[in-house]
């Protein structure tokens, strides 16, 4: 069982938590985004063997958060806001 | 000298200490340039180069393997073999490969201990049974064989399961395979590795391939631990580190990488002789000829290249093992492993050449790489013989997600893959 | 073997005789006696038979390194396979057998298999069995293998989980790790202290020491009764059987009397390992015969059982612990003689010592009758002790992914790298002498307290691998019946990696794991292909250190705690009105009302006659609140909603990303800032989560705030003709006129915690109106409604009519009218594609290739025309013009008319939109109907019931 810290409400138990793909993945706007842009985004993923940036949902908060996690040790810093909340408008 | 296998060879080795067994295969040391280098000695890798061989003659074949070979996903997976799929395209792609299964033992000469004990995807509620019948009749149009199995059709395959009125999962029916089965997972490694090395294939292993050699914009063969190797065309079958293999050669593939746990209880008597799988549980199993309960469930949530699982899937998949199986509390888990999976959007398998001309690419298998071997192999074969796809793998190749044509197996069948 | 109780002595309590049955003899033992030093007093040799040659076996071990002896409880209502008898408490009147043998042990009919077993080593099957092929040999060989037998028709024992957290595990509980135990609890840590034995102590239990100053005995009271006074909590019989990524260490602890297996998920902020270490056997000919037993389980035999296991016994070994058993079972009365292969042994007084020699060969057929030395000397003897050196427990340590380094001068595998909170201490870090191990204490865990004193004698070991060519059987697996031939042919074929090694023999995968055969495999290996034993290396080390029973992780889920259904919060008036409840969407719902599935129709059939009640609460309320609350939705949703006038309503799609049909649903708009999302009862979360994500990424948070709803909201439905004069006869004053509530709006009724939404929307073709109230406030609110209904002929309905309402109707169910692959288009709602304006989820997905290929599968009405009834839902259409058959989609939805007379039917078919009117064949099970394709709507087309 592993241990992800929501920047919401703490340490949390895995299974409270949802994966949401890499960080960073913005989404191309408009009809004219070309297949191969939008497949980009879509499906195509960096899927790094150690650090990886990553967002997270926590269900139980319905917090959206970054994480930064390795996914060879499994080691997990602690969620940061999407935004940083000073700076949200 | 003692190169076939049989009874009789076994008899003769017998009274000779078994001094005349030959090597299973060699241990080459790469020369600085083969036709057809493939990346990843596990099944697929292994099957490709051994078609590539037979089918093709094409011999001038090396495997770049930076383990010992068969020591991935091949080694340490629950075995089911079965093409109980509902796209046409899908039921192409897995029954080449179980009807290949079939013929495999006597063609490599080598038991793969294909167990051809049926499997059963149980539905639990009227829904699922309404997904059942879909997919039955899928399967059956596209050419394969299915049953769709009522309560009684399954109190007769497992008349230990939990048919009391308190089940969680009551068994209400599901779709039946007859065809599908378990076959060893290492024989079938040893066994594609063996072939090919006697048709002339150099096996390499504990070789790591580190980059590739790109020239006028083609890939023209490999950077590795034990020097440079040129090819007119380069294969990765490497599942797991599929998206590390790519990101060498510059471009990025619509996987994830997460862990996929199984485990196996102490050995018992014949008690389970068919393979099941409850996707409302989360959970599927069968008994090895050790007579372990070889069991699975879905993926670990987390993406993960740390090759061992947590305890919140292994409860899961017990919990649901004991639920169907409530004489099960009497057995002890005996120990729990996990590789990695490549995990694509549509849980189809990528097949076909790269963004990097001359790489070819064959992953993307999911969770389905064990049962996929010998088309995987021959797929890939194909495609590296000819640089064209064989029509099985064209509908796979990696171009479907800009198209936007995937082939959607979880969404259509409405079952877990 | 001539194995007896001496009179004194040991932890049985004499006062409390038992007897068993093992293989159908009864055996005398004592309250505290495990199953194995009972059957050894018994002076039982033979319990077992070997897995493959079914040679005949006896004990090996004294605990978890036992590959043996197991039994199967045969008789009563606990019936268990596979039981270590190393480890389980002996129990009057349990009824035994050995496992995996036909009769018993003593005369399996399967022994002649060892008379082949030159043609069948190692990997035999895989060279073999091809013709015809493998299912002709299955069923024998699958026979013939497994251990126990499962009583399939009994269940087994409960398991429970527990929680906990500490600063401190503490595996093990010998002298170091009670030492340990003590000294952090001094230092003000909370510890946790774990054994797998029955009590603690580890090899103070067995072995000789002096702790500052007190017999071993004594100062284990002095520590028990420390720890005790320090708050340091002690689980015996319990076993830590494996590390988990973010510091979990799980725990099995056996059950007590009845009680259950329970499996603890420990997070503490370190683990400090004192798991000891496993004594290995020694490699000679025929050194599998019953008779040979550990030297250091002899010892426990001996000073925990008080069972001496010979009369004349032999004690072989490569290292100084030889001379300590040598002299305790001399002193216990048995004639002994010493066979130390390190040429400077020396032997205790009354022991003869053979110095710089080993044993060659056990003599005697069925069991042991004496040794064969390698210079030729003969000893007879009825019991053997081997000791073949320490092997380090440091499976924790490498779960942990420790990386583990070769000790060539103690010939072990000790931890090799530091791994972030976890400490190995004692035996398990390769420290086999007990002095060093308590002097390294205080640095190793960095606590200033003073390790107790102690002398120990040094630990001296030479090695005694396997060599290559040695002659004769010897084994390397007992428990899997692998012999140093079996690793020779691996090399000679190539599998010379430890990895193939394993694979290929099967050398360490039996239930022991290989605790007694991993090193002594590897390092012939490594002599066999040149290697050294750290360049062969080790296999992966896997929890669980020993079997953990399926129970404990399993837990107490089972039944309806298992995955629990949701429940509604009227279920107790559904249930007193006497429906069939069902599994629906994760909720448990009435299916009907009463106990006939016929009553769906009669439901049905009221509904459309006169009213229906409905309990759709499962369905989704989501808030969405705030200024920017509109815009949101416009992203959000496929149709344009910012034009939905307050108090309105209007359904919709929401997309995924792929452009595919998510949820469907129906939007309420109460203000200019206030929307509720009524989206389907299985997508709730789903929808919820979607939301949530979009607005945290994409829009200001601050202006948008989400609000689930759902399960503080009961909503029923009221349909049908009398819809209006129900919801006035059950005393809701409300003015439901259709000029002041048209349909598709929502009107507020009542004010405060108990107001009423009531919206004028239908799912069933007919009036229709839901009341959502606060949940609290459903039955009263059912009642009265229910009161109301019945003086118009109507009643509660269930899911299942409703669904053939809605069906006749044409109304979708996502997900089942649907597929992963629908998108909007599909479904016939091409609008938005075309003139909405702004992004929104999945709007570039709908411009593919894909999305817009004109041979996809459109949503369609189906009748069938054969006259042969019902069309099956999952039957698929098909074209049959080319070589073989195609699908050309299915049928989704099925069920006899109520409105119509005729059956009904929705599916997806290829073209469906444009080929109205036509015939098409469709295959269900082998079986061929013909259907007509039309528009998906059966039920009064033109909407003047809705509309009513």
């Amino acid at each position: 069982m592993q241990i992800f810290s929501c920047p919401f409400c703490g340490p949390r138990p895995e299974y409270e938590f949802h994966f949401g793909g890499d960080l960073g993945n913005h989404r191309p706007e408009g009809a004219d985004v070309s297949p191969e842009v939008w497949a980009q985004y879509l499906h195509f993923r960096n899927n790094p063997k150690g650090i990886a940036q990553e967002i997270w949902l926590h269900m139980t908060c319905g917090e959206i958060f970054a994480m930064q996690r390795d996914t060879v040790s499994m080691a997990a810093e602690p969620g940061q806001p999407l935004i940083p909340e000073e700076t949200r408008p | 000298m003692t190169r076939h296998y049989s009874a009789l060879s076994l008899l003769k080795e017998g009274f000779n200490n078994q001094q005349g067994w030959v090597k299973a295969w060699e241990n080459p040391r790469p020369k600085p340039r083969y036709d057809i280098v493939i990346i990843g000695g596990g099944g697929h890798g292994l099957a490709t180069a051994y078609y590539l061989a037979k089918t093709h003659g094409i011999t001038n074949v090396a495997v770049i393997e930076k383990g010992w070979l068969g020591g991935g996903n091949t080694g340490r997976n629950t075995t089911v073999v079965r093409s109980n799929y509902f796209f046409p395209e899908s039921v192409r792609l897995y029954d080449l490969a179980l009807k290949l299964y079939e013929g495999l033992s006597r063609e490599l000469n080598y038991n793969i201990m294909l167990s051809q004990r049926g499997m059963i995807s149980l539905a639990h509620t009227p829904a699922e049974m309404e997904m059942s019948a879909r997919v039955v009749n899928a399967m059956q149009i596209n050419g394969t064989d299915a049953e769709l199995f009522g309560p009684e059709d399954v109190r007769r395959v497992l008349p230990i399961y939990n048919f009391g009125p308190k089940a969680r999962y009551p068994a209400l029916g599901g779709v039946w395979q007859g065809r599908s089965g378990t076959a060893r997972h290492d024989a079938v490694a040893w066994g594609y590795a063996r072939a090919a090395s006697r048709l002339g294939v150099d096996i390499i292993q504990q070789c790591e391939v580190q980059d590739f050699i790109i020239e006028g914009g083609r890939c023209r063969g490999v950077v590795t631990s034990h020097g440079t190797i040129r090819a007119d065309r380069v294969g990765m079958a490497v599942a797991g580190h599929s998206s590390q293999m790519s990101a060498k050669a510059g471009f990025r593939l619509p996987i994830v990488s997460y862990a996929l746990q199984a485990c196996v209880s102490e050995p018992v008597k014949p008690v389970l002789d068919t393979i099941v799988l409850s996707p409302g549980a989360g959970t599927y199993a069968s008994q090895s000829d050790k007579g372990e309960m070889v069991v699975g469930g879905g993926l670990d949530r987390i993406p993960s290249y740390g090759q061992r699982g947590n305890l919140p899937v292994l409860e899961t998949v017990v919990s649901g093992l004991v639920e169907m199986f409530p004489s099960f509390r009497q057995l002890k888990l005996m120990r729990h492993w996990a590789g990695i999976v490549d995990v694509v959007p549509d849980s189809s398998p990528i097949i076909g050449e790269s963004p990097l001309p001359g790489l070819f690419l064959n992953c993307g298998w999911g969770t389905g790489g064990f049962k996929s071997i010998p088309a995987g192999g021959t797929l890939l074969a194909h495609l590296l013989a000819t640089g064209t796809h064989h029509d099985i793998s064209r509908p796979f190749d990696l171009d479907r997600f800009a198209r936007g044509r995937l082939i959607d197996e979880a969404a259509g069948s409405g079952i877990a893959h | 073997m001539t194995a007896r109780r001496l009179p004194q002595g040991g932890e049985i309590d004499r006062q409390r005789p038992l007897t068993f049955t093992f293989d159908g003899r009864k055996i005398a033992g004592f309250r505290g006696d495990t199953l194995a030093s009972a059957l050894l007093a018994a002076g039982e040799t033979v319990l077992g038979r070997s897995f493959k040659y079914r040679r005949p076996r006896g004990l090996f071990g004294a605990g978890v390194e036992e590959p043996n002896i197991y039994a199967d409880v045969v008789a009563g209502d606990a019936l268990r396979p596979n039981l270590r008898v190393t480890t389980e408490p002996a129990r009057d009147g349990l009824v035994l057998r050995a496992s995996n043998t036909a009769p018993s042990a003593l005369s399996d009919r399967t022994g002649m298999v060892d008379l082949f077993a030159r043609f069948i080593p190692s990997a035999f099957y895989y060279k073999t069995f091809m013709w015809p092929n493998w299912h002709l040999f299955e069923p024998k060989i699958r026979e013939m293998a497994g251990l126990g037998r499962v009583a399939s028709d009994q269940t087994g024992p409960v398991g429970d989980q527990i929680n906990h957290f500490c600063d401190v595990v503490v595996v093990g509980a010998g002298p170091v790790g009670i030492a340990a135990a003590r000294m952090l609890a001094q230092n003000g840590q909370s510890v946790l202290l774990v054994d797998d034995g029955s009590r603690i102590g580890g090899s103070l239990l067995h072995r000789q020491a002096t702790m500052d100053g007190l017999d071993g005995a004594a100062w284990l009271a002095q520590a028990e009764a420390d720890l005790a006074t320090l708050g340091v909590r002690v689980l015996t019989r319990t076993t830590a059987f494996g590390i988990y990524d973010h510091g979990l260490i799980a725990l099995n602890q056996r059950a007590e009397a009845g009680g259950p297996e329970t499996l603890w998920r420990v997070r503490p902020k370190r683990i400090v390992l004192a798991a000891g270490a496993i004594d290995r056997p020694l490699p000679f000919a025929q050194n599998d015969l019953p008779g040979i037993l550990s030297a250091q389980a002899a010892l426990v035999y001996l000073r925990r059982y008080a069972v001496l296991p010979g009369a004349r016994i032999v004690i072989a070994t490569n290292n100084s612990t030889g001379a300590e058993v040598a002299q305790a079972m001399a002193a216990a009365g048995a004639a002994v003689t010493l066979v130390d292969r390190r040429p400077q042994a020396s032997a205790p007084d009354g022991v003869t010592c053979h110095a710089g020699r080993s044993v060659r060969r056990a003599l005697g057929r069925t069991r042991l009758a004496g040794v064969e030395l390698d210079d030729g000397t003969r000893l007879e003897c009825d019991c053997l002790l081997v000791s073949g050196g320490f092997t380090a427990s440091i499976h924790l340590f490498a779960q942990a992914k420790g990386k583990l380094q070769w000790d060539d001068r103690r010939l072990t595998f000790v931890p090799g790298s530091e791994v972030e909170g976890l400490t190995v201490v004692g035996a398990a870090a390769g420290q086999f002498v007990l002095a060093e191990a308590l002097s390294a204490l205080p640095g190793a865990l960095g606590c200033g307290t003073p390790a107790p004193q102690v002398e120990s004698l040094p630990y001296d070991i030479t090695s005694a691998w396997p060599e290559p060519g040695q002659k004769g059987r010897v084994w390397i697996d007992y428990q899997h019946d692998v012999t140093a031939k079996d690793v020779e042919l691996a090399a000679r074929e190539n599998l010379i990696s430890v990895e193939h090694l394993k694979r290929y023999t099967t050398l360490g995968m039996a239930t022991d794991q290989g605790k007694t055969s991993n090193l002594n495999g590897l390092a012939l290996m490594g002599q066999l292909t040149g290697r050294a034993i750290p360049e062969v290396g080790t296999t992966t080390y896997r929890p669980p250190f020993t079997p953990v029973p399926y129970v404990s992780l399993a837990g107490p889920r089972g039944g309806s705690r298992m995955n629990p259904l949701r429940r509604l919060a009227l279920e107790a008036q559904h249930r007193g009105a006497g429906a069939a409840l069902g599994e629906y969407g994760g909720w448990l719902r009435p299916i009907h009302y009463g106990k006939d599935a016929s009553a769906i129709e009669t439901e049905a059939r009221m509904a459309r006659a006169a009213v229906g009640l409905f309990d759709a609460s499962p369905l989704g309320k989501i808030e969405v609140i705030g200024p920017d609350a509109a815009e949101f939705l416009d992203f959000i949703y496929y149709n344009t909603v910012s034009t939905l006038k307050p108090m309105a309503c209007r359904y919709g799609f929401i997309l995924s990303e792929s452009g595919v049909v998510f949820d469907d649903g129906v939007l309420v708009r109460l203000d200019q800032d206030r929307f509720i999302v009524s989206c389907s009862s299985s997508h709730v979360a789903g929808v919820h989560a979607l939301l949530e994500e979009w607005r945290q990424d994409r829009f200001p948070t601050r202006r948008i705030f989400i609000h689930n709803a759902t399960a503080e909201t009961a909503t029923i439905t009221v349909t049908g003709p009398l819809a209006r004069e129900t919801i006035a006869a059950a005393g809701i004053a409300a003015d439901l006129s259709p000029g002041s509530f048209p349909h598709m709006t929502t009107r507020w009724h009542g004010t405060g915690d108990a107001a009423l939404r009531l919206t004028r929307v239908s799912f069933t073709g007919d009036l229709s109106y839901e009341i959502s109230v606060r949940q609290d406030l459903a039955p009263e609110l059912w009642a009265r409604l229910g009161a109301a209904a019945a003086q118009f002929g109507g009643g509660p309905v269930g899911i299942e009519a409703i669904m053939i309402l809605r069906a006749e109707k044409g109304f979708i169910v996502i997900g089942k009218d649907s597929d992963g692959m629908s998108r909007p288009m599909d479904l016939g709602v091409s609008g938005p594609l075309k003139s909405k304006k702004v992004e929104f989820i999945g709007k570039r997905s709908l411009l593919t290739e894909e999305a817009q290929r004109p041979d996809r599968n459109q949503l369609v009405g189906l009748t069938p025309t054969d006259g042969l009834g019902l069309l099956p839902v999952g039957g698929h259409g098909i074209d049959t013009s080319g070589a073989a058959p195609r699908s050309i989609g299915y049928v989704t939805s099925s069920y006899q008319g109520i409105g119509v007379d005729h059956p009904v039917a929705l599916g997806l078919i290829e073209r469906g939109a444009s080929r109205h009117g036509e015939e098409i064949t469709i295959q269900h099970l082998g079986q061929r109907r013909r259907a007509r394709i039309c528009a998906p709507c059966f039920f009064d087309p033109k909407g003047d019931r809705l509309n009513a």
